[in-house]
């Protein structure tokens, strides 16, 4: 990654302009090319320093659901529960974190009433009870990563 | 939260751009001959869909893994019920949490109810966050643990799976 690289990554992880030419602006603000704006992104995700380029998504504001929720999966079954969770295209996100629950994933549903089939449906498949916890309450988000 | 429901556009927008922007000069447009509708109707439905909060933000989603911040912890806290939600405030305001929610107990297995997400390039930073979110707890916190992540097994972000109905005829 060179200082390029690192002011598209601090300067737009929001404010994406939504202009006809986007790449161009975005070129005449750090004076080179489009194709050079274009083409670093490419490979910033082909090289999977970003994870997706594009709009992020707020299920819940049109009357969706987001769950979080967690699996005790037996270390002999870790793989082979991963692809079974990781199969849901309701699970969006998927992590293993180092506790007796050593799996955790979110949930995210267009209609909220899919989320509980979805539990349902994991338990079925992974034969594993799946501890749901669903947020109360949300305070302040703040996402950005500096480099 | 206010809802919005989406036209069927929106929600064929949605779908179309879920996975990502196309990386061509004019991405709106080429949505656009793909949806089949003009340029602008796509910008003015972004506009409106970031304005709702439908969508969040519109960029680049680093993989934090690679930027560094290797060391990422679910931080989780048994808190009195009665002070939970000012708590939440508190420890959702430091700089250094990015997301923090209350959530149910699971007991005996889950006495947890405040989560606050860390992040950090070294453990010891970590470390340092997990104090300072303990200090401003004090005394409301009976037990806490800590959950690194070990591995992103999944990262796909939201996917709204395409409904079986007739497309609407474009009126010209």
């Amino acid at each position: 990654m060179d200082d390029f690289d690192r002011a598209l990554i601090n300067q737009y992880q929001g404010g994406f302009p939504l202009t006809s030419q986007p790449f161009l602006q975005l070129a005449e603000q750090f004076g080179c090319t489009e194709d050079k704006v274009i083409t670093r992104i490419e490979s910033l995700l082909a090289d999977g320093t970003l994870t997706r380029f594009g709009p992020l998504y707020d299920v819940e504001v049109f009357g969706g659901l987001f769950v979080l929720a967690a699996i005790e999966v037996p270390e002999n079954r870790f793989e082979e529960v991963t692809g079974i969770v990781n199969g849901f295209s309701e699970v969006a996100h998927n992590y293993a974190r180092n506790h007796r629950l050593n799996m955790w994933f979110v949930i995210a549903c267009e209609v909220a009433e899919q989320a509980a089939r979805t539990i349902t449906d994991l338990e079925g498949a992974t034969g594993l009870k799946v501890y749901a916890f669903p947020k109360e309450e949300e305070f302040y988000i703040n996402l950005r990563f500096e480099v | 939260m206010s809802q919005i429901e989406l036209t069927e556009l929106q929600r064929r927008l949605v779908i179309e751009t879920q996975s990502g922007l196309p990386l061509v000069a004019k991405p709106y447009a080429q949505i656009a001959a793909t949806l089949g509708c003009s340029e602008e109707q796509v910008l003015a439905d972004m506009s409106l869909l970031l304005e709702k909060g439908v969508i969040r933000r519109i960029g680049l989603v680093p993989n934090h893994y690679r930027l560094g911040y290797t060391h990422n912890a679910m931080t989780v806290w048994d808190v009195d019920d009665a002070h939970a939600s000012a708590l939440g405030e508190k420890v959702g305001a430091l700089a250094f949490v990015s997301h923090c929610y209350l959530r149910p107990r699971h007991l005996p297995l889950w006495p947890y109810r405040l989560f606050a997400m860390v992040h950090g390039k070294t453990e010891q930073d970590v470390e340092q966050q997990i104090a300072c979110i303990h200090e401003l707890l004090g005394d409301h916190c009976r037990q806490a643990d800590r959950l690194y992540s070990s591995k992103i097994l999944k990262k796909t972000g939201m996917r709204l799976k395409p409904k079986f109905v007739p497309l609407p005829v474009e009126k010209n």
